[in-house]
């Protein structure tokens, strides 16, 4: 889409520099214009690199939130189950120190192998996790913990006991208890940030993306399958809604991208 | 610029692909077929098996408000094209496509009103503006509400009717959720009250975020209220789904709303709500 757009802009002003200035005032105001415009697209990512961050965010070697915690948190303590119906295994919460200091991590966690993923529901959270989430939210209140909040999820589980369990709902609160919380919230976006499911642990004081992931209202899939009619046009849907962290941080919605290491070394966890 | 537009794509009354479709005025329940007079003169609601027709904006506020007493707020919003987004057509035509068949500026009206004596400011979503979607001008409507509410320390009743958030700003409808939910709370933390009532369909973005957080949640009966609709439901987990999947009956079973109240009721019990959170002021 860059592509045409860039192309137009081009055109668009090849024509008006050709014109002769009778108006010269307004034209060169216009062309400016156009010019910044054309600045600004070339500066973009294109649409190879968007889909590229699409796939990397989705690598199944990238660093999970448990990598993380191995590496840097000390004492760490994961806390189980929402008090209610069960635990989630596909959302972990728990106390740690970081760099001398206990605070309380919340994060999506995807599983490596068949078994693992299966275990873990492929990252995407029930109801039960969010409610874990909150109760570990309302601990780090109380203590006056700090939160760091991994992201990386798919989307919310899509099925009958989810929702029967108030997916909606959960979502809902997470945001409302999030918003409440006095102490310091910090959310990055490692992996995936896949539409509610993301935002119930996202709404933060300061939110950081990682160079490749991506952060989206609806999945690429889900939004083809949408506006296309055809989840294969995943990679157009992609490049349409910019779920990437260079458009994100353009559009104000995160406050910094992390860099990543080179992928061939980023992708041994 | 001269753009092919193409405006073959998409018709609004286009049949589905598994035949066509029933008539607006058709009840899919039951079958029965009626004029326009007749169905406005049963609120939109199947005299025969009480099938609930969706209503649209402007018709609910006649509905619930008493007479003239409703002045909207805020009408002169529009969106704009943050992400220059463009899937089979442009999201501005998209816009100003939705803005010619409702007649309205966006997916959601707000105002003052008052409801059976009882003042509150409302904030009623469309369907028919692109399926009722919430993007950064809902967001902002629905916030603005919530702050003439607690300015003017009445109630919020809010109607819903939505398939969530907005595709076509991106990530910035995604942003809408967290803004609804801290409006909400900004609403709750000056002791204000959210009625929410829930009509077919609340689902998704909406369902996730400000529509959950009401003090007093009200469904219309048949209502979907999920947060993943059945057809990706059954798609993705190839699970049997439920005769009563994601319906206001379903959820109310499961203790996800407090009530479920038939659209001829919805006026008397947002008035005795009112009644009750004035706390005989």
């Amino acid at each position: 889409m860059a592509g045409e757009a860039e192309l137009r802009l081009r055109e668009q002003l090849s024509r008006l520099r050709s014109l002769p200035l009778l108006r010269g005032a307004k034209l060169s105001g216009e062309l400016e214009r156009l010019q910044k415009q054309l600045d600004r697209i070339v500066a973009e990512p294109s649409d190879e690199e968007i889909w590229r961050s699409v796939e990397l965010a989705r690598h199944t070697d990238r660093p999970y939130t448990l990598d993380y915690v191995d590496r840097l948190l000390e004492d760490w303590f994961e806390l189980h189950g929402d008090r209610h119906h069960g635990d989630d295994a596909a959302l972990v919460a728990g106390i740690g120190r970081f760099r001398g200091r206990t605070i309380v991590l919340l994060g999506n966690q995807k599983g490596r192998d068949v078994k693992e993923r299966t275990r873990r529901n492929f990252g995407m959270a029930y109801p039960e996790g969010y409610g874990k989430a909150m109760r570990a939210m309302e601990l780090a209140d109380r203590h006056r913990f700090p939160v760091l909040s991994l992201v990386d999820i798919p989307g919310a589980y899509p099925g009958v006991t989810a929702e029967q369990h108030g997916q909606g709902g959960a979502i809902a609160r997470s945001q409302a208890l999030l918003s409440r919380l006095r102490v310091p919230v910090v959310t990055c976006v490692i992996g995936e940030g896949g539409s509610g499911g993301a935002i119930a642990t996202a709404l933060a004081d300061r939110v950081l993306m990682q160079e490749n992931a991506i952060y989206t209202v609806i999945s690429p899939e889900g939004c083809a399958a949408i506006l296309w009619r055809d989840a294969g046009e995943a990679r157009k849907a992609a490049a349409a809604f910019k779920p990437d962290a260079a458009h994100c941080l353009e559009l104000g919605v995160i406050d910094a991208i992390v860099p990543e290491p080179e992928a061939r070394r980023a992708y041994r966890p | 610029m001269s753009e092919r537009i193409d405006v073959s794509i998409e018709h609004k009354h286009a049949p589905s692909d598994d035949g066509a479709r029933p008539h607006p005025n058709t009840c899919p329940s039951c079958g029965s077929h009626y004029r326009d007079d007749e169905l406005a003169e049963h609120l939109n609601v199947c005299p025969h098996c009480g099938h609930h027709f969706p209503v649209h904006a402007r018709e609910r506020i006649l509905q619930l408000t008493d007479e003239d007493s409703f002045v909207e707020e805020a009408a002169e919003l529009r969106s704009d094209d943050p992400l220059g987004f463009f899937d089979l057509r442009p999201y501005t035509e998209r816009l100003a496509e939705a803005e010619l068949s409702t007649g309205l500026g966006e997916a959601m009206v707000i105002g003052r009103a008052a409801i059976e004596d009882e003042p509150c400011q409302l904030a009623v979503m469309e369907f028919g503006f692109m399926g009722g979607s919430m993007g950064r001008v809902v967001g902002e409507k629905f916030a603005r509400a919530c702050e003439g509410a607690a300015e003017r320390g009445v109630p919020l009743v809010s109607v819903t009717t939505t398939g969530g958030a907005r595709m076509q700003e991106g990530i910035l409808s995604l942003m809408q959720l967290p803004r609804t939910v801290c409006a909400v709370e900004d609403l709750h933390d000056s002791g204000g009250t959210l009625i929410s009532v829930m009509a077919h369909p609340t689902t998704a973005g909406v369902l996730a975020s400000f529509a959950s957080l009401g003090d007093v949640i009200v469904a219309e009966p048949g209502a979907l209220l999920s947060f993943t609709g059945p057809r990706v439901v059954q798609q993705t987990t190839r699970e049997k789904l439920p005769e009563d999947f994601g319906l206001a009956e379903a959820n109310y079973r499961h203790g996800h709303v407090d009530s479920i109240v038939p659209r001829p009721e919805l006026r008397p019990t947002l008035g005795r709500l009112l009644r009750l959170f004035a706390n005989g002021r």
